[in-house]
């Protein structure tokens, strides 16, 4: 029975792929989290997207990767602020078509400029092919993300729930928020490599939405949805190495399974098993 | 107006809204205002929806872009927040929010520890202080979806005592509360006054309440009235604030309006 577990383990890119996926399946609901309570799912999404420019024109100077990708995901933030800000339109279009826009840049410059990157591996991810001096970045990356949220988790706190008291107290809101979206960027860079681009919003907001399920607290939120990440991130390879699937889909797949279980089943709040009295004094909308 | 005499005042004023205006996309949400506030003063401001009761507040706190200048003790306030504590509407909060009674409490000390330092032993002191002030320290460990609408404004008026602020801005406090909130409600404010704290209380409801308020602000758009309750709930006021046509519940009552 546990040689289906230690089988693949004989590759060394199936034992850096779960290794990488563990990484980054653990860190990404960390940051996924906080776009979850704030009701900004879509924009790690648009984020996401809009790294793909970047990318390509990173590999065509050959400047590192990870520099390009953060300048183009935190122009397509900065994009929809500037939108918003001058103008009646709402959130949501301005989302819109930034994703769209950047995403079309990218796949103009991919065309046009000739980098033999792999659209299939941008789009979709590669987690077969990782590589030790990725794993070494990844670990740096992801150790700097856990600090900082460490460090400014009750500042965070405060700002995603409720942004006018926080400013009203004095709190840097604007800085703690660029701070926030940098984090968001750097920690979807992160997820893009395992799933790419189109499935990076999986990972940040799957197992976070899952676990906001389960618990009623921001850091029991993080926390079990960064073991339900790992987790999905490890099936998904094992999965895809026995039945012959793509990685990033099939963690994907795994991780919306996981959702589905928790929103039938979870204790507090699943379809079957919640409790049939609400609590004293329940004030559901 | 009037009626107040320099024997009313028997500090300067702490608090000095001069000439303070708002505009919203080109559109004037608030015509130029200026307002005293002493310590001790228990300040009603009334009106109807969308008079610019919050926009005035958050003009105050610096919340929303506007001119005028808003003086706190002769200085800028907007670089002592710290000395404000602000209850936003009910209504301006996700209440499905992953977290607790404690940790709302608990933010409200984050103004004078620093807002990057976590809660010592100092902080949670005070936070269970308020606790136990607003009757909350029982559900302390509760979600805060999981409280009824009287609690959840409990939570809010906790964290403003835990900030041991000195000026205290409350948005609509008074909406959708049971009995017991409103009856300790007001006795918070009463001790607050007594102890020389500035109190700012918008409400869009108009009754025998608004006689607790030392002054009563009546704002639609502008500055109508800023006087003592009385002076302040006349017939002609309401009609210059609320329109003509309002319902009355009982002709010879003193305050036969609702809005």
């Amino acid at each position: 029975m546990l040689h289906v577990l230690t089988d693949p383990l004989a590759y060394e890119f199936i034992r850096y792929a779960l290794l990488m996926g563990l990484l980054i399946g653990g860190v990404c609901p960390i940051i996924g989290s906080y776009l979850v309570v704030q009701r900004l799912t879509l924009l790690g999404d648009v984020i996401a997207h809009a790294l793909l420019p970047g990318l390509v024109l990173a590999h065509f100077w050959g400047i590192a990767f990870i520099l390009g990708a953060f300048i183009s995901g935190m122009l397509g933030t900065g994009l929809i602020t500037w939108i918003r800000a001058q103008s009646r339109i709402k959130i949501d279009a301005a989302m819109a078509l930034t994703f769209a826009s950047f995403f079309a840049l990218g796949i103009v410059l991919l065309s046009t400029l000739n980098t033999q990157l792999d659209l299939d591996g941008l789009l979709f991810g590669d987690i077969l092919s990782v590589t030790a001096e990725e794993i070494r970045q990844a670990v740096i990356l992801a150790v700097g993300l856990l600090v900082l949220v460490g460090l400014f988790y009750r500042p965070l706190l405060f700002l995603t729930f409720d942004r006018l008291g926080a400013e009203a107290m004095g709190l840097p809101v604007s800085w703690l928020n660029a701070g926030l979206m940098a984090a968001v960027t750097l920690t979807l860079i992160l997820g893009m490599q395992m799933v790419g681009v189109i499935l990076a919003i999986a990972l940040m907001v799957g197992p976070a939405t899952t676990a906001y399920l389960l618990v009623k607290e921001l850091h029991q939120m993080m926390l079990i949805g960064s073991g339900l990440g790992a987790a999905a991130s490890v099936i998904g390879v094992y999965l895809s190495y026995y039945l012959d699937l793509p990685t990033g889909p099939a963690i994907a797949l795994v991780v919306f399974t996981l959702f589905l279980l928790a929103l039938l089943f979870s204790p507090s709040q699943g379809i079957f098993t919640q409790p049939k009295l609400a609590q004293p004094g329940p004030n559901r909308r | 107006m009037g009626t107040l005499t320099e024997n009313d005042y028997h500090f300067p004023p702490m608090l000095e809204v001069q000439n303070v205006s708002v505009n919203y996309r080109g559109v004037r949400a608030l015509e130029p205002l200026s307002i005293d506030f002493a310590a001790g003063e228990l300040v009603g401001l009334i009106g109807p929806n969308g008079a610019g009761k919050s926009t005035l507040i958050k003009a105050i706190l610096g919340l929303v872009p506007a001119s005028g200048r808003v003086l706190w003790n002769g200085l800028p306030l907007r670089r002592q927040r710290q000395r404000v504590a602000y209850v936003p509407q009910r209504s301006q909060i996700d209440w499905d929010y992953p977290t607790t009674v404690w940790n709302v409490v608990l933010m409200g000390t984050t103004a004078l520890r620093g807002w990057w330092r976590p809660p010592g032993r100092e902080a949670q002191r005070r936070a269970y202080a308020a606790l136990e002030r607003v009757d909350l320290v029982g559900l302390r460990d509760r979600a805060i979806g999981a409280l009824s609408g009287g609690q959840q404004q409990r939570v809010f008026l906790g964290r403003a005592l835990a900030q041991q602020a000195d000026l205290f801005l409350l948005d609509e406090p008074f909406t959708g509360v049971d009995r017991k909130t409103e009856a300790m409600m007001l006795a918070v404010f009463s001790a607050l006054k007594a102890q020389g704290k500035t109190l700012l209380v918008c409400s869009h409801e108009w009754g025998d309440r608004l006689q607790q308020y030392d002054r009563l602000l009546l704002l639609n758009q502008q500055l109508l009235a800023d006087d003592r309750p009385e002076g302040v709930m006349t017939l002609e006021n309401i009609h210059r604030a609320y329109g003509q046509n309002l319902q009355l519940v009982k002709p010879s009552a003193d305050l036969p309006f609702v809005c």
